[in-house]
């Protein structure tokens, strides 16, 4: 569905993504693992073109963009087929839940105002916050932000479900419901790429289980594989202190 | 000491309450179009947009940097002894351009400094669901720079309110040229002055109470 050919970031002359080569399937989920540090949030962003590559290509459809040279048509192309989910959730905060929702359907892919709100008050029912809809994001907890945040990205139809560290920034309380909900548009075979640190999580929902270290993909393969008998000493090693 | 002439200060008010109007409306249409003019001013300085941004930093460095009676008797007196389509500019015309210009430069910086206040994460989130540049400026992030920037900008337009007296400088029969007519005529300037003193307080108090109320209203999504 996407192909990532040679993806280079450099930050001050450091390159933090070294030359990434990446085949996406439609309705794979993909689980990206790693030390801190090693370009896997970075991927992401630059999947959603919140960060420009110094270089690589991205394949869709058999059509060919070039990172470099991506015009505004070609990046809002990407950002209509990738939604993000953000580690610190991101809502809008002049937004209620349900327009949070809504703003991209309206404001980006043209839908008259009823309809869009129609489907956002059925996501809201869908991830249990019926009650929430016009809530503020400033009055309603990390987990609950969280999971308007995948609502928002549910809404969009995208294609690509870009999920960063979707609980690092929650307290312990919130991560389970989180986690809940992210399970279930996995099991609907929403594809996705997913950067976590909860590995059990990873082991349950992940077709695929990508090792990063370094700005490069170490290793990867099903999560039986990579968690039980990495064939790699780094992934050993960095499993062997996670788990 | 002389006793005050309080039935004159009586008599005084309803007369010049009739140039209030004038007054208010001068300061509301600069206030609407220095606002405007200042947003753009802000998007223009926070995005840096090559040409645009350095002449409008001259702009608002030279409207800010000298005072605002110069800025109205250039733009009354002086302009029109060089373009010569000027010289049919009237005083209210010229002091509400004199106006807005000289707030606009004021309130663009604190419109800037709002924007770049608000948090990265809400730039990036308009952005990764695919919004222009345009749209995040006005759906995302100016609605959460007012908030920030609404107190400031409250208390410009009450100076901006209180300005409008030296538009009688041009000419204009606004409240302070209409109490000089009067003063002039009964020589009681200390009652005619306090007169209108109390019309500029009494209508910069009641600003206030418009103030809490937008003010609450913009923060109604940051309100638990």
């Amino acid at each position: 569905m996407i192909q990532i050919r040679g993806l280079t970031k450099i930050y001050n002359g450091v390159p933090v993504l070294n030359g990434i080569d990446l085949d996406i399937k439609k309705g794979e989920r993909i689980a990206i693992i790693g030390p801190s540090g090693t370009g896997k949030s970075t991927l992401l962003r630059c999947l959603n073109f919140l960060e420009t590559p110094e270089q690589g290509e991205y394949v869709l459809d058999g059509k060919s963009i070039d990172v470099q040279k991506a015009n505004a048509a070609q990046i809002k192309e990407m950002r209509l087929r990738t939604a993000f989910v953000f580690q610190n959730y991101a809502l809008f905060a002049n937004k209620t839940a349900r327009e949070n929702i809504a703003e991209g359907l309206i404001t980006v892919r043209g839908e008259a105002k009823e309809t869009a709100f129609e489907r956002a008050d059925e996501i809201l029912r869908d991830i249990g916050l019926a009650d929430k809809t016009d809530a503020y994001p400033a009055s309603l907890s990390g987990g609950q932000q969280q999971r308007v945040g995948i609502g928002r990205a549910m809404a969009s139809n995208s294609e690509l479900m870009l999920v960063d560290e979707p609980t690092s920034a929650l307290d312990p309380e919130w991560v389970d419901e989180v986690l809940q909900l992210l399970t279930r548009v996995a099991q609907a075979h929403q594809t996705m790429l997913i950067v976590t640190h909860e590995m059990a999580f990873a082991k349950e929902i992940a077709d695929r289980v990508l090792f990063m270290e370094g700005g490069r993909i170490v290793e990867q393969g099903p999560p039986e594989k990579i968690f039980t008998s990495p064939d790699d000493p780094r992934t050993r090693s960095f499993l062997r202190k996670v788990l | 000491m002389r006793a005050l002439d309080l039935d004159y200060m009586l008599g005084l008010l309803p007369i010049l309450l009739k140039y209030l109007p004038l007054t208010l409306g001068m300061a509301s249409v600069s206030m609407i179009l220095a606002l405007i003019l200042a947003s753009l001013f802000a998007i223009i300085r926070v995005v840096r947009f090559p040409v645009l941004d350095a002449i409008t930093r001259l702009f608002i460095s030279f409207f800010r940097g000298t005072p605002l009676l110069v800025q109205l008797f250039l733009f009354y007196y002086g302009l029109p002894q060089l373009f010569s389509f000027l010289t049919a500019i009237d005083g209210v015309s010229a002091a509400i351009i004199g106006l807005t210009l000289h707030f606009s430069a004021y309130m663009a910086e604190s419109i800037r400094a709002a924007i770049l206040g608000v948090d990265r994460s809400q730039w990036e989130a308009a952005k990764s669901i695919g919004m222009s540049t345009g749209q995040m400026m006005r759906r995302i992030i100016l609605p959460q720079a007012a908030r920030v920037a609404a107190p400031t900008l409250i208390n410009y337009f009450i100076d901006l309110i209180k300005s409008t007296s030296l538009a009688f400088t041009l000419g204009v029969t606004e409240l302070m040229g209409a109490a000089q007519k009067e003063a002039a005529g009964s020589f009681l300037y200390f009652e005619t002055f306090i007169v209108v003193a109390v019309i500029y307080w009494g209508v910069v108090e009641s600003l206030a109470f418009v103030q809490t109320q937008i003010e609450n209203r913009l923060s109604k999504a940051v309100s638990r």
